[in-house]
């Protein structure tokens, strides 16, 4: 009895010693990582929460004082909101990256989709036209911003003056950069023209995983391919789609150096977080409301992004 | 004792070994690089260091403004010594004072006071004088003095409504065979540039400067009110819609290329527009800027040199920037590279004028150039001039009238001036 009870005990304690040991193994093997990561990313992350909630200015930074939440939301005894949360600006400018994320990477994942499946399908020519899609993507955001801001220009630019004079009511250009509002919609416009063809190259990397034979026997059932692709590509396309789409949210999130080349520091700080978040830290050297703005944009898009991963149950295997 | 004895000799002896090599110090200067800036500075610098066996290394900092602004922070927030002497822009020494050595007293009395008064005057902070002046920057109206006699006109426009008269006329005109030609271009985007032009605008008219020496906020007034409405008059008339997303280069890219009758820019766009691949070589004509009818205003603007208080070697610094700020090498920039000397006699000399034909004639557009209230505002000008040119471009774009607009930003500059400057 006593013998019965206790072998397999051992055996447990034995497994357990050997796992135990495994993970102390891996735990000094990540180490170097774990330290690694604390000094470039942890290291930087803590002085930003930390100054979020000091006043100090960008060019003194050892002088801190300790203001609480009076960054993010304050009111003077004149009844003057000074925190940055109580600025229309903000608001405008998470207003503007929120309809710039979702519109633009609406349109790319459509139009990527679409692009996929044709280079995903056999002809003359594909490998060729799967390097060449890439081309836009390659080329330097700063360097496509400024191509885009001459094209917009209402007097010599080819979409400003040119395409868009056809429908002005006095034939001039039209000048899209003007209004922060306006100008969006033009930020939109070169965004999905940079990175469709990323979102497509993710799209095809999925399409490439499905099994051709499984098509061969819809084929065979006499599946249309318009049954095909909604019974079987999508929803075998999903996973890959769903990282594509967060790998795209986050980054049009993040956007921001479309916006300050075309529009400038401060037309840009009312089109983006992060606009906003470096005119108030480098321009205005408010290090401690600047540090508050990153920290707010920092915790937006982790909300976003366990929505996300919650609600589409996304799997990052 | 003797411990101590032997300390201090030895201590007296670095010292005086550190003196020894005085003369043959290293030292950093950041200067521009924005076109020849870096050739004159490094051969400016060159000639220092030969002529007192120091030697001058060139640090190259980036071209706009606002990213060289980010780069200084950091290298005087750390309290670096790797740089000793700053290239400050004339907006800068209110937001960076505290980091400069006081050149009052360092630098003889007559020396300063051979430089404009005004660019002095916009480099003390506090009776501090943080940098001396190296070479200014004023805007000026260039024209086309061939329209302008196709027209029937003599002169350039004395005031803004004549200046919108003559645009008026030439636009229509030249309208008919070039579709996208315009009367006048200038700085409207929303940045440092509009600041520029619109206090141009308000000081022409009688409006003030915004915020002014003492601090007060003055820009709620009718004259500044009017100035705005007048702006605003000729964005759709005279001036292109996208007036309002043009920086010095887009302003400059229209004139150059025979788009425009006028154009409101700094002094450099006249060497560019002198130069053979211009089409308007030989047709330009420069003036004062119009009056609103209280005077002709040009915003002042032009950088400085200063020594960081971290330098090692801040007298040897002090003596390169009193070398390179010197009538001397200030004279060689200008017939080199056009540009504008902060010390009045060099107004006067020959071969100054007969490489820059308009320095003498505008003399006085120098000299009374209107500073911008980075003085008074110190650390807080940014964001001034921030809520200013939103403030003009909203009037500009039409999102809201004159009147309006300098109320709104009264109240928007007491919430930024908060307890004060």
């Amino acid at each position: 009895m006593t013998t019965n009870a206790t072998t397999p005990t051992r055996t447990v304690v034995k497994t357990r010693g050997i796992e135990a040991a495994r993970a102390r193994t891996a735990l000094w093997l990540l180490l170097p990582t774990l330290i690694a990561i604390a000094l470039v990313a942890g290291y930087p992350l803590w002085r930003t929460i930390f100054f979020a909630f000091h006043e100090a200015n960008l060019t003194t930074p050892d002088q801190v004082r300790y203001v609480g939440f009076q960054n993010f939301w304050f009111t003077t005894e004149d009844g003057v909101g000074i925190g940055f949360l109580q600025d229309p600006k903000w608001w405008q400018a998470v207003k503007n990256t929120l309809l710039f994320t979702v519109v633009s990477v609406f349109i790319e994942t459509v139009l990527g989709m679409i692009i996929a499946l044709v280079v995903n399908s056999n002809f003359k020519g594909r490998a060729f036209l799967r390097t060449a899609m890439l081309v836009p993507w390659a080329i330097p955001t700063v360097v496509s911003a400024q191509m885009w801001a001459y094209m917009y220009n209402d007097t010599f630019g080819l979409i400003g003056n040119g395409l868009l004079s056809h429908f002005s009511a006095d034939g001039k250009g039209i000048a899209l950069l003007a209004d922060p509002d306006k100008a969006v919609w033009a930020m939109i416009a070169v965004d999905v023209w940079k990175t469709t063809s990323f979102m497509a190259l993710l799209i095809l990397a999925g399409l490439q995983s499905l099994p051709s034979d499984m098509y061969e026997a819809a084929d065979m059932d006499g599946a249309s391919k318009w049954t095909q692709f909604w019974r079987m590509t999508l929803p075998l396309l999903r996973p890959a789609l769903l990282v594509a789409l967060v790998f795209r949210s986050l980054d049009s999130l993040r956007v921001f150096d479309v916006m300050y080349v075309m529009l400038g520091p401060v037309t840009s700080s009312s089109t983006s977080m992060t606009g906003y978040a470096r005119l108030t830290l480098i321009d205005n050297s408010l290090l401690g409301m600047g540090s508050a703005v990153a920290v707010a944009i920092f915790l937006i898009i982790m909300v976003i992004v366990v929505i996300y991963v919650t609600a589409f149950r996304v799997k990052f295997d | 004792m003797k411990k101590a004895i032997a300390l201090l000799t030895l201590s007296a002896a670095v010292a005086s070994a550190g003196h020894a090599s005085a003369a043959g110090v290293t030292l950093t200067i950041a200067c521009g690089a924005v076109g020849q800036e870096l050739e004159l500075c490094k051969a400016g610098a060159a000639r220092w260091a030969a002529k007192t066996g120091n030697t001058v290394k060139v640090f190259e900092s980036p071209n706009l403004t606002n990213d060289r602004l980010a780069l200084y922070q950091q290298q005087l927030a750390a309290k670096s010594s790797d740089i000793d002497v700053y290239q400050l822009d004339v907006v800068w020494p209110g937001l960076l004072a505290q980091h400069f050595v006081d050149l009052k007293g360092k630098v003889p009395a007559a020396e300063i006071n051979a430089h404009f008064k005004g660019i002095i005057e916009a480099n003390t902070v506090d009776n501090k004088l943080v940098a001396l002046p190296w070479f200014t920057d004023a805007g000026l109206l260039y024209y086309r003095t061939d329209l302008l006699k196709k027209y029937g006109y003599t002169a350039a426009p004395k005031t803004w409504a004549e200046m919108a008269t003559m645009a008026k006329k030439i636009q229509d005109g030249e309208q008919k065979a070039n579709k996208s030609f315009s009367g006048f271009v200038f700085q409207g985007k929303n940045y440092e540039g509009l600041t520029c032009d619109a206090l141009e605008w308000l000081v022409s008219f009688g409006g003030g400067t915004i915020v002014d020496s003492s601090g007060k906020v003055t820009v709620n007034n009718a004259s500044a009110a009017k100035a705005l409405d007048t702006a605003a008059s000729w964005i759709k008339t005279i001036s292109p819609a996208g007036v309002t997303t043009y920086g010095e280069e887009e302003a400059r890219g229209i004139f150059q290329s025979g788009n425009a009758a006028f154009m409101r820019n700094w002094p450099y766009a006249w060497a560019l527009g002198q130069s053979d691949d211009s089409k308007v070589k030989g047709k330009i004509g420069v003036a004062p800027l119009p009056s609103g009818g209280a005077r002709n205003a040009a915003t002042l603007g032009g950088w400085q040199l200063g020594v960081s208080s971290y330098s090692k070697n801040q007298a040897a610094a002090i003596e390169l920037v009193r070398y390179l700020a010197g009538p001397a090498e200030q004279k060689i920039r200008a017939v080199e590279g056009a540009y504008n000397p902060t010390i009045q006699s060099l107004y006067k000399d020959q071969d100054v004028l007969k490489a820059n034909p308009f320095f003498g004639s505008l003399y006085s557009v120098f000299t009374s150039a209107a500073a911008r209230p980075s003085g008074p505002t110190k650390g807080k000008y940014n964001q001034v001039s921030q809520a200013f040119s939103t403030a003009v471009s909203d009037v500009l774009t039409g999102k809201s009238k004159g009147q309006a607009a300098v109320a709104q930003l009264a109240t928007n500059l007491a919430r930024i001036k908060g307890t004060g400057w």
